[in-house]
């Protein structure tokens, strides 16, 4: 059966109530995470980490240095762990698959018109199939939201379906761009819709739109996944993404994703973080559990 | 890269307590002086997470309650009835700015005494016990607002009981609105949870309020008996267990006391097909394992509609791997101590009951500490409304689950009790809720969350669960002479 004739199947998405999402939030922010805990988070987050870099203006040279970045995260500091991809519009994937080579760390690349999806499908399953061609592991597509939010669903899980086709071997995320879904109510359909089409992996936003990845919408993703995991017994992966630049808020979406979904998901084959400047703010708590003092900034390099 | 986790646990995140200062022995604190018992006699306030003693507290007779009777009529007489109204507030807004620059000290001292986990005491119990202070010291100086039209006048002397569930939090309950009001009190905490008790008497000491204003004496029972029998109390407001509340009921047939009681429950928790699932499973969790269980509110029949029932049980079962049972002073501990052996052994006893009957058991699969008095959070599938297990309050983390299909069944068999303290509904539909708050036979009805308290909201109860209100204006009028 192909993925598009699935759309029957889709399942009504429950209700989600705001505020009691807000009071459950706010109980995994209420964890506290002290010595062994702390470091072993920390170092979990490193390795769950999507190094981004998605400008108009960006240059083969911060690729290639953000490539040397995610597998040498501060060598002074051994036993550290990489990065889990490194994530670069389409046109850079080859030259960051050369970079990352065998270090395990994966090559990541938006597409379907990244990051408003304002393209017709035969542009969107182009700029797919050259990415996977380039040597992308992983494509990260957004979805239509004007189709979405104008009720048409069935035309966004035909595209999500069509696109997973064209992936291959490559895992798909679909972003949701949740700054744009206005509710959570909005949130959960939209997960339900790509889980059911196809997805890998959900992933929050494109951290062109704020707001991006609270811990409100994660949460709510996050439900729907652990809902289809009961339903079917198979995984589906998160990446929250953007607006997550420090390491406490990176530790309270670990606790979060430990008490939703479990320790099974802990791992950067179902977790990740998107994002371009937590890397640093966990290097810097790292370091500081270990010596007990912070450094400045400029003990850290920015690419 | 990718990496195998081995399972990330929490490490212990204690609450420090260097900073709480506790005497070894605490006298009775009558007249605005510490003073001996004339029993001379002390019983031991324990620590329900190691048994370990914490502190000796002292033992009133007939004569304490006497002496303390005597001297609040007096600071009634010639003080507190007198004062105008606006220094009146002045005093109690006071004792709420100590109580809120105390309140770590307050909330590791309540944890420590009681067993509720630290987060509840500092997030809630301290919080919550403030605010009433604040909220009726506004009151004070605006009585003829409240009661427009009326006469008003204060009772005299107010007799007040409180039990061990929430120890601050119902001291401050009493007190605030009966200062407020204009009456002096003599106040009993519950003999395993005397100590917040006992430092609001210190932070009433150092606010100034006029000798005798607030008495506070600690004993057992027969304690409490004094001050109900007491000839010279104006009104007894008493929370604890409907059994008690009957006694005190009798008691004080005939005599012209005043009365509020807040007694038992065995609240309903309602879940409709159209809920929004994951938030309601959040909400019976808080309704039946907030504070062990140990809430006279607590949502401890649980209402499934049949269509949805299966998820819903699968759900909560799940959520229940996720609650940390453990030291209370543990800032990650969900669930902690129960409060007291006897308690427990009464809980034990329900769900030894419970497997008799032929209910369905599932109790959380954590770690339980060998030491001190700890339950699971447990619940009962397959219960029959004449199961004992869903007719009697158990006051622990027990929860029954029913299920049924249609409005009218759940009504009543929601209504099917001697109780009617709280009800919680989960819907959707915004005209299904006010259907149901309007024919459940509930002192509160929560839609969409639960135990949640506000100073200015009235809290009380139907039938069997007492009568008179606490909280809100209601609160103040419980508290006055109205012509």
């Amino acid at each position: 059966m192909k993925n598009q004739n699935k759309f029957n199947l889709l399942p009504l998405s429950p209700t989600v109530d705001k505020v009691g999402v807000e009071e459950r939030v706010s109980r995994f922010q209420k964890r506290s995470i002290k010595t062994n805990s702390k470091m072993d988070g920390l170092k979990m987050v490193l390795n769950m980490i999507d190094l981004t870099t998605l400008e108009g203006k960006d240059t083969p040279g911060k690729v290639r240095q953000m490539c040397y970045k995610a597998i040498h995260l501060h060598d002074s500091f051994p036993g550290l762990p990489t990065v889990a991809a490194v994530c670069v519009y389409p046109s850079m994937v080859g030259l960051a698959k050369s970079m990352v080579k065998d270090s395990g760390v994966k090559v990541a690349s938006v597409s379907t018109a990244f990051p408003s999806g304002q393209a017709p499908l035969d542009v969107k399953i182009t700029d797919t199939k050259y990415a996977v061609e380039q040597g992308a592991d992983e494509i990260d597509m957004v979805i239509s939201r004007g189709k979405f939010l104008a009720g048409e669903y069935s035309f966004v899980f035909d595209e999500i379906a069509q696109i997973k086709e064209v992936c291959g071997e490559a895992r798909l995320k679909v972003i949701l761009e949740t700054g744009e879904l206005a509710t959570l109510d909005n949130v959960r359909k939209a997960s339900d819709l790509a889980i059911y089409a196809g997805a890998d992996f959900i992933k929050t936003s494109t951290g062109k739109i704020q707001p991006a990845a609270t811990m409100q919408v994660t949460y709510t993703m996050l439900m729907a996944i652990r809902d289809y995991y009961d339903e079917t017994g198979i995984m589906v992966g998160m990446k929250p993404a953007g607006g997550i630049s420090n390491s406490k808020l990176a530790l309270h979406n670990l606790v979060m994703v430990k008490e939703l979904l479990g320790d099974e998901w802990l791992t950067n084959e179902w977790f990740r973080f998107g994002a371009s400047s937590l890397a640093n703010d966990v290097l810097m708590q790292i370091l500081k559990t270990d010596t007990g003092k912070y450094q400045s900034s400029d003990y850290f390099t920015i690419d | 890269m990718t990496s195998k986790n081995k399972n990330w646990e929490y490490s212990p995140s204690l609450e420090s307590t260097g900073h709480i200062k506790l005497k070894k022995k605490y006298d009775l604190f009558i007249n605005g002086k510490w003073t001996k018992s004339s029993s001379k006699k002390y019983f031991k306030t324990i620590n329900p997470n190691d048994e370990k003693l914490i502190a000796e507290i002292s033992h009133a007779n007939q004569n304490d309650v006497d002496l303390a009777v005597k001297s609040a009529r007096k600071a009634y007489d010639t003080v507190w009835s007198k004062m105008p109204a606006n220094e009146r507030g002045k005093y109690i807004y006071r004792i709420a700015r100590i109580m809120q620059e105390r309140a770590k000290e307050l909330a590791v001292i309540e944890s420590l005494d009681s067993g509720k986990p630290i987060r509840e005491a500092r997030d809630i119990d301290i919080p919550l016990a403030c605010n009433h202070f604040f909220y009726y010291a506004g009151w004070a100086d605006k009585l003829d607002y409240a009661f427009p039209n009326r006469k008003i006048s204060p009772l005299g002397v107010a007799g007040q009981i409180i039990p061990w569930n929430f120890p601050l939090l119902m001291a401050a309950w009493k007190i605030a609105p009966a200062l407020a009001a204009g009456n002096t009190v003599v106040l009993k905490p519950a003999e395993t949870t005397s100590l917040t008790a006992l430092k609001l008497a210190e932070i009433i000491e150092e606010s100034g309020l006029p000798a005798g204003v607030v008495n506070i004496i600690t004993g057992h029972g027969d304690t409490g008996a004094s001050i109900v029998n007491h000839p010279d109390i104006n009104k007894i407001a008493f929370t604890g267990s409907t059994g008690v509340g009957k006694i005190i009921q009798k008691a004080i047939a005939g005599t012209d006391k005043k009365a509020t009681l807040e007694l038992g429950g065995k609240s309903a928790n309602i879940i409709f097909d159209d809920a929004p699932l994951d938030q309601a499973i959040e909400g019976i969790v808080n309704g039946i394992f907030f504070n062990q269980g140990h809430v006279c509110c607590a949502g401890s029949r649980l209402f499934v509609q049949e269509n949805i029932a299966d998820k819903v049980i699968r759900k909560l079962k799940h959520r229940m791997k996720s609650l940390v049972v453990g030291n209370p002073l543990d800032k990650n501990t969900d669930v902690g101590a129960i409060n007291s052996k006897d308690q427990l052994q009464i809980i034990n006893k329900y769900i030894k009951l419970g497997k008799k009957e032929g209910a369905e058991l599932y109790q959380s699969t954590c770690s339980i500490p060998k030491k001190g008095f700890f339950c699971p959070p447990t619940i009962f599938t397959n219960v029959a409304q004449s199961s004992i297990l869903v007719q009697e309050e158990i006051f622990g983390p027990v929860l029954t689950i029913q299920t049924f299909r249609t409005v009218d069944e759940v009504i009543q068999k929601a209504n099917n009790t001697p109780y009617g303290l709280a009800a919680g509904v989960w819907t959707d539909k915004g005209a299904r809720i006010f259907n149901l708050t309007t024919k459940l036979k509930a002192g509160v009805v929560w839609a969409n969350t639960y135990n949640k308290f506000d100073p200015a909201s009235p809290f009380g109860g139907y039938k069997e669960s007492g009568f008179g209100r606490e909280g809100g204006m209601h609160g103040l009028s419980a508290y006055l002479k109205l012509s």
